[in-house]
């Protein structure tokens, strides 16, 4: 084309080309101004807050606030022998304050954390602090305990100083960072959180299976039952999805229970003895039960949907070409409800591993994931940067899934129902 | 699903086998619930069958518990539903404000960073609910809300949105767009055309998208008990308190309740699906 062929014109004159970029640019702008009100409300309420979650998980400002003049005399001193007469005055003089604010106990709380034996001798400190003379203030310091002549414990306070730190990480999977600032493991009696983990991990991972052993024939049936048998059956599914999940627990409580049901129904069988009832609940096995009945239509509902659309022509093809009705099924039915797969399995892991209120009432002490931990800390011990560290731990392994399933199966392979 | 004479003895065997395994796990889905309904009607207070009520002895029946949700003394579940339907109805007017006009957005092939921008609005429904519990908290906490009902309300809207948007970006999906275009052409302004026009046709979507995001917050738990304060317990709450305190047959009679109510919101629903399928023309 030359360049002096004519550009075609709109009635306005302008361009053709030009007007409807225009027009194009203009219907960008109005969908986006749809969509903006629920994006800003999510990102401010939402999306930001777990931003907040991340910097209130490596906070560690309270006692560098705490301590300013500490820090500052500090920078100097290399942390091998006992720090020089500045520091003592400068931490007395930071205390000092503290003392008189009453906020002392905090610093207390913070530095024991860091090194035990820490809180006794603060505060032996803050009755001392009061007759202390001017000047020479390492001399009274160290007289108040022997501990304050320990450089390991000036070495403590020494480690506090940075604004920010990973140490909540590192206790989320039973580490930390000893005094030679190496990362080591806890010792083997405190290990709790890898356990928890790998509990958490072990349990998503079965009831995921569970759901899905049990799904595939339903759905199967569903599938393939002629319309009025399979809508009455879908009841059965659909029902319990719209259960109130406390109320689902709640029968779980009775039927598990050492007097309900399922141990009469094992005592009229014969399994176990009637005075030697087992104990279903409150413990991993109540856990299981309930998790695996309350997350089944998750599973079942995809497959359903994907198996829907599979022709019956097919598994007939399969068998016409002399394949028994098992090679048909293996080589053909199944390849086709992969997708469906995927996707009840993914839904039903990510779910599995975030749960939270069945552990809680049924699960006992050797059933709870990582979320009643979370939780643990948020409610009771009020330590909300580790509750947020365990958190993104969660967050960012919850990614990582769907990042691999993307990988594997396709995101957009995905059908919900 | 009759199989043919032809059938061999070992895929017959076969056949029933998997009959059997479905039929145990249909039990295994939907009996749990039906454990609750008779022993809501207890005359004992105790959790299991009592003699009397396997002899369906009438004496051994009662709506004592019944009474005692209604009319017990001191007892929370009347200010707990008044607190839960008013947080539920609030927080799904919202969801569904704010889900189907970013919907409408979204649907439209205009729309830039669609992918980013859709993974965003749905993140709450993907990422577990113990986190977002905890990064809703944070944000409630810090605006001054925690306690509140306003406060609760705003968290459930996070959480039931995604619902909205999916079910109708799905209605929207078969929406044909040539009729809004006529409407325009007929001289009808834009806002005129979505009352008359779009509404009508995506409105069994934005009314499912609803009855999800009335489910969630009516049910929801982990969120509320980090906000709520005595004053704004809701019924999931005290369910959660009386199950971790003492198992109540009261507690089994609100339950029955609720089972009642998820039976009339599943019929809501499904009758809404087929109508919506109908619309768009897919019904099979």
């Amino acid at each position: 084309m030359s360049s002096e062929t004519q550009k075609i014109l709109t009635t306005d004159g302008i361009p053709l080309e030009e007007s409807l970029k225009k027009a194009e640019k203009k219907n960008k702008i109005k969908a986006f101004l749809l969509v903006a009100p629920l994006l800003l409300y999510l990102l401010i309420t939402y999306i930001f807050p777990i931003g907040d979650m991340f910097l209130r998980s490596i906070d560690d400002k309270m006692v560098t606030t705490m301590l300013p003049k500490t820090f500052k005399a500090m920078e100097k001193w290399d942390g091998k022998e006992l720090p020089e007469e500045e520091v003592f005055e400068a931490f007395y003089l930071d205390y000092r304050i503290l003392v008189k604010e009453k906020s002392f106990g905090k610093l207390a709380t913070q530095l024991n954390y860091e090194k035990n034996g820490f809180k006794s001798i603060l505060k032996k400190l803050a009755r001392k602090q009061k007759k202390f003379e001017e000047g020479n203030y390492k001399e009274q310091i160290m007289k108040v305990h022997k501990r304050w002549a320990n450089v390991e414990y000036w070495r403590a306070i020494k480690r506090r100083a940075p604004e920010y730190t990973y140490s909540k990480y590192l206790k989320g999977v039973d580490m930390y960072e000893n005094e030679e600032g190496k990362i080591v493991q806890v010792e083997e009696s405190r290990r709790v959180h890898k356990k928890l983990w790998l509990r958490t991990l072990e349990i998503a991972f079965f009831v995921t299976l569970l759901c899905f052993l049990m799904a595939y024939p339903i759905a199967h049936l569903l599938a393939t039952l002629p319309m009025k048998y399979s809508n009455l059956l879908m009841i059965c599914v659909l029902l319990p999805f719209w259960t109130s999940l406390l109320v689902r627990t709640a029968s779980w409580m009775i039927l598990l229970q050492q007097q309900g049901i399922v141990n009469d129904f094992f005592v009229w069988i014969g399994l176990v003895a009637d005075d030697n009832r087992p104990e279903m609940m409150y413990n991993k096995t109540g856990t299981y039960v309930a998790m695996t009945q309350i997350l089944l239509p998750f599973m079942v509902l995809p497959l359903y949907s994907v198996m829907k659309t599979i022709s019956p022509s097919l598994m007939r093809a399969g068998k016409s070409l002399g394949g028994t009705p098992f090679v048909a099924f293996w080589k053909v039915y199944f390849p086709l409800t992969i997708p469906g797969i995927g996707a009840g399995c993914l839904l039903v892991f990510i779910l599995a591993i975030g749960y939270y209120i069945t552990p809680a009432l049924v699960g006992g002490a050797s059933g709870t994931l990582i979320s009643n931990q979370i939780a643990f800390h948020m409610k009771s011990t009020l330590d909300w940067s580790f509750a947020s560290a365990m958190g993104l731990m969660l967050l960012v392994g919850v990614l990582a899934i769907y990042w691999v399933y993307n990988k594997l199966v396709g995101i957009d392979n995905i059908k919900l129902g | 699903m009759a199989l043919p004479k032809y059938t061999e003895t070992q895929y017959r065997i076969w056949h029933y086998f998997y009959l059997f395994i479905c039929t145990c796990v249909f039990i295994f889905l939907i009996a749990p619930l039906f454990v609750i309904f008779p022993l809501s009607f207890n005359a004992e207070e105790f959790l299991v069958f009592s003699d009397g009520m396997k002899r369906l002895d009438p004496d051994a029946f009662s709506l004592r518990w019944y009474h005692d949700m209604i009319y017990g003394t001191k007892n929370p579940w009347g200010l707990a539903a008044k607190n839960s339907f008013i947080i539920a109805i609030f927080a799904t007017l919202g969801s569904v404000l704010l889900g189907t006009v970013a919907a409408l957005g979204l649907s439209s092939r205009h729309m830039p960073y669609k992918a980013l921008i859709m993974a965003i609005l749905i993140s709450p429904m993907i990422v577990p609910l113990i986190i977002s519990g905890v990064a809703i908290f944070f944000f409630i906490a810090k605006v001054g809300l925690a306690g509140t009902h306003l406060g609760i309300i705003l968290s459930h809207i996070i959480l039931g949105t995604p619902f909205v948007v999916i079910t109708v970006t799905a209605t929207l999906s078969g929406f044909d767009h040539s009729v809004t275009r006529a409407a325009s052409s007929l001289g009808s302004d834009p806002v005129n055309t979505f009352m008359k026009i779009t509404l009508p046709l995506i409105l069994p979507g934005v009314i499912s998208g609803g009855l999800f995001a009335f489910v969630t917050s009516f049910d929801e738990v982990v969120v509320v008990l980090f906000l709520a304060g005595l004053e704004n317990t809701t019924i999931p709450i005290q369910m959660w308190t009386g199950l971790r305190e003492q198992l109540s047959p009261t507690i089994l009679a609100v339950a029955t309740c609720l089972i009642v109510l998820s039976v009339l919101i599943l019929v809501t629903a499904e009758l809404l699906r087929r109508r919506s399928e109908r619309i768009r023309g897919i019904a099979r």
